[in-house]
């Protein structure tokens, strides 16, 4: 006769980290993780240990000392006797200039050629095919070297401006010189200026904010904020009573008229460039290397960016626009009220990863000269000094936290615009 | 009564469309001047072609294709009356170049070798990219390619890219043996192991024994030499080196980022947060600094005395980039797959390897093919970063021929010939991914 009892306690067995799922999962993260940390101490070790052999122990003093060279394209002041940290700070400014610059150009192109390519009209739809498959299958550090030798090789020199027999002459009304060492162009300039402020004192990170600058975009700032402010009541008006009042003298008096006042108080002022000697004197000069680089990257990026318009738009499904034009609204009011909102949707994510695939081909700078990160600390610096594992380490940071940061941004951006699904 | 009547009787005919809608008439009105703002369009690009194509043509069309040099191609224009700097396309260059912009430096007596990897490539890829239309059996010829290729580009012994395949055959032997006798899990580790252990301790004294060549003092010494002449990695160039560093890279780095997205999905966290780290640093970092550290950094992480070549090092970099890519692309893959799929191959018993392989895996794949396409025209389009840190590619090798005196000055001709070749490559094979689209699409979705 046999007793009923409970199923005897399992023990323990060693077998079962192997062949339990309970605890196979552990067993293999573990041994993943030792894993991992054995390689990476095999890395550090052979890096210790080719690095004493070498005499270069792991030290950041390099950044400490003078840097000895000239970068020609700057925002902020700086020379040769600064330090290679000045020379790097200088040059991821470089980077974020080209960076910016090339992601607004790249929007606004591709967001004409996306929607072009969408056009009824043939000669134009098969235009914008051509431009975009004509930039997106080659590579872009051959564009950037092409532009590069387009602007040298085309462009005429300071000196044919010269004399009474000029062959070339500056654009748009005397204010524009376009020359095979770059463009120049006016700048504003103030005659009852309130200074800079230099941030971070004398370090190598020192900043000069241009007060006028600041003044100019708080009023601007503000005035865009009460005339948002506006739109609201307006709004709120039509929800109530039906009619919409008119708004639109209101809305552009209070961003106007204050940065006017504004203007006129700090004596604003264009700065045209003008030839001097041998060269153009006065005005922002933007060297070749830098409007290359902006132009190829612009160019380049806008066939990709074409390429999500143009999906977003599409993924919009056509019922969406018949309902509308069945709700009687006018075809620019189906674009911006049903269409464009939907396709933003779907366009945005791949525009980020756009927008990090510029900043990121930005490093090509260093093929046409530009200065940025990568021709400063990871270019010359690391030449000069022989500190190759803090230079690559320390730029590929950088990048890293730059991309980093533009996708927090955009991410942000993507939460607030995206549909709530339930 | 008469036989008026006020009702029609019969049809009228059927009248021919107004010719003003039907013809090349009616195209044109429907599609390049249905409203004034199409018309004003339509003329905008007009003007716009005929600028670009009056100035580039008349430059393009040029007879200097026997030219030998700059001055010789400007010495035809000249004859023929046209003069200056923008007169006419110096097309002797490439005629002159263009075996050098293909192949770079590689010994001319071997041109064999590298034309036959790139026939056999085509071979080798035929099972992969038109399954249906070739013997499946050639998939084994694929496989054995791979360590064909380099041996074939590279040259030296047959022994060493054979010890290479001996590895994995031992591997999957001793896989065979534990999965059967043991158990999976045994079965892969024992699998690993062993080709670990051919590969590190064996195979170099295998392979020194086989393809040792018989000297005076030891005749005896080698029992099958065979080998080819060895070819230095420096005199690789051109798009021959484009198409290595692309095919080894992309070929290398699927798999490797099918692991890498198999571990960003899994449960496993430590597994999980080591695949996302690996795979968001390499994405924020742009591909040149991984080529700064092929070129300066790598032979200081590895064991002292250790230098190995710059081709394998900037291999083993763009592969890393690739990967990464590809984990993307994979794991977008994945994340469309229906959860019922997973649940399906779950209620049927599967293991997770088994459900990977049998259901998830085919399909998840499908779904990226397109992805998987652009990254791989991607990094061709990529290699020619190579040039920045030295090495010969087709970009590097432009300001090499313009550094020879007979060519000084050439420049559109080589990039636009460059241009070209980079475009004919990029595009077929996104017509290509295009294709396989429409083949693979099954209709449900």
């Amino acid at each position: 006769m046999t007793t009923l009892t409970d199923p005897p306690m399992e023990s323990f067995r060693l077998g079962m980290l192997i062949y339990d799922t309970r605890y196979r999962s552990m067993t293999i993260q573990i041994v993943a993780l030792i894993g991992f940390l054995l390689l990476l101490g095999w890395l550090f070790n052979n890096t210790a240990q080719n690095l004493s052999e070498l005499g270069k122990e792991p030290s950041f003093r390099f950044l400490g000392e003078p840097a000895g060279y000239d970068i020609n394209q700057r925002l902020l002041d700086y020379n040769s006797q600064n330090t290679h940290l000045r020379a790097a700070f200088i040059g991821l400014l470089n980077t974020l200039v080209v960076a910016v610059l090339g992601c607004i150009t790249a929007t606004i192109l591709g967001v004409i050629i996306g929607v072009l390519r969408l056009s009824s009209n043939w000669v134009v739809a098969k235009l914008m095919t051509v431009y975009v498959e004509t930039f997106r299958n080659v590579p872009v550090l051959l564009w950037i070297v092409f532009t590069m030798a387009v602007m040298i090789e085309t462009l005429p020199a300071p000196r044919a401006f010269r004399g009474e027999d000029a062959t070339a002459t500056m654009k748009i009304y005397d204010t524009v010189a376009v020359t095979n060492r770059g463009v120049y162009v006016p700048e504003p300039l103030f005659t009852r200026s309130l200074g800079d402020i230099h941030l971070f004192g004398s370090s190598s990170l020192r900043f000069d904010v241009s007060l006028d600058l600041m003044l100019v975009l708080a009023v601007l700032i503000g005035g865009l904020i009460v005339s948002a402010r506006i739109r609201k009541r307006a709004d709120h008006i039509q929800e109530s009573t039906g009619e919409r009042p008119k708004t639109w003298y209101l809305r552009l008096g209070v961003v106007a008229v204050p940065l006017i006042i504004v203007l006129a108080a700090l004596g604003v002022h264009l700065g045209y460039p003008e030839l001097k000697g041998f060269n153009f004197k006065g005005g922002i000069h933007m060297r070749n290397s830098l409007i290359a680089l902006w132009l190829a990257l612009s160019l380049y990026t806008a066939a990709f960016i074409a390429e999500n318009v143009r999906a977003g738009i599409m993924a919009v499904s056509h019922g969406q626009t018949e309902a509308a034009a069945a709700l009687g609204l006018r075809s620019n009011r189906i674009m911006s009220l049903v269409v464009l909102p939907q396709a933003l949707r779907v366009i945005i994510p791949p525009l980020i990863s756009q927008y990090l695939n510029l900043t990121k081909n930005s490093s090509l700078a260093i093929a046409v000269g530009y200065m940025d990160i990568t021709g400063t600390l990871m270019g010359i610096t690391l030449n000069q000094t022989g500190r190759e594992l803090e230079a690559v380490m320390l730029t590929m940071l950088i990048y890293l936290a730059i991309s980093l940061a533009i996708s927090m941004v955009m991410n942000w951006y993507n939460e607030r615009v995206k549909l709530e699904e339930r | 009564m008469s036989d008026i009547s006020f009702v029609r009787t019969d049809m009228l005919s059927e009248q021919e469309p107004p010719a003003s809608s039907v013809g090349v008439v009616g195209w044109m009105r429907e599609n390049l001047f249905s409203s004034w703002l199409n018309t004003i369009l339509t003329i905008l690009s007009a003007g716009l072609l005929y600028l670009v194509l009056s100035s580039l043509l008349p430059w393009a069309i040029s007879p200097t294709w026997n030219a030998a040099s700059l001055g010789e191609c400007r010495e035809i224009l000249h004859d023929l009356g046209r003069d200056g700097h923008f007169s006419g396309a110096c097309w002797g260059v490439v005629r002159d170049r263009w075996v050098q912009l293909f192949m770079g430096f590689y010994p001319s007596e071997l041109y064999w070798r590298p034309i036959l990897a790139f026939i056999l490539l085509i071979v080798a890829l035929a099972p992969i990219l038109f399954a249906d239309m070739v013997p499946a059996k050639l998939i084994w010829f694929s496989g054995l390619y791979v360590f064909l290729m380099p041996w074939l580009l590279w040259g030296g012994s047959i022994w060493a890219p054979v010890s290479a395949l001996a590895g994995f055959v031992l591997g999957f032997v001793a896989y065979q043996m534990g999965t059967t006798r043991i158990s999976g899990l045994v079965g892969l580790i024992l699998g690993v192991v062993t080709a670990l252990i051919w590969w590190l301790f064996l195979s170099g004294y295998v392979v020194d024994f086989l393809a040792a060549v018989p000297t005076e003092q030891n005749p005896s010494a080698g029992v099958l030499p065979l080998a080819m002449d060895t070819v230095n990695s420096r005199l690789f160039g051109g798009f021959m080196l484009s198409i290595t560093i692309g095919v080894i890279a992309i070929a290398c780095s699927l798999p490797l980022g099918i692991v890498l997205a198999l571990g960003r999905q899994s449960d496993l966290m430590i597994v999980k947060v080591l695949c996302v780290g690996f795979i968001e640093f390499i994405r924020g970092v742009p591909l040149i600094t991984l080529l700064f550290v092929a070129s300066t950094l790598l032979n200081i992480f590895m064991p002292p005395g250790t230098a190995f070549d710059i081709i394998l090092r900037v291999l083993i970099m763009v592969t890393i980039f690739a990967a990464a890519y590809m984990a993307e692309v994979v794991r977008g893959g994945l994340a469309a797959l229906p959860k019922g799929q997973y649940e399906g191959a779950d209620s049927l018993g599967l293991n997770y390897w088994q459900a990977q392989r049998l259901i998830i895996m085919p399909q998840a794949l499908k779904i990226s093919i397109p992805g998987i396409v652009s990254t791989f025209i991607g990094v061709f389009k990529d290699t020619t970063l190579v040039s920045i840190i030295g090495l010969l590619d087709p970009l590097g090798l432009s300001n090499a021929i313009r550094a020879d005196s007979a060519w000084n000055g050439v420049v559109w001709e080589l990039y636009g010939f460059i241009a070209l070749l980079f475009w004919v490559f990029c595009f077929s094979m996104s017509r290509y991914s295009m294709y396989l689209e429409r083949k693979l699409q099954t209709g449900h979705r």
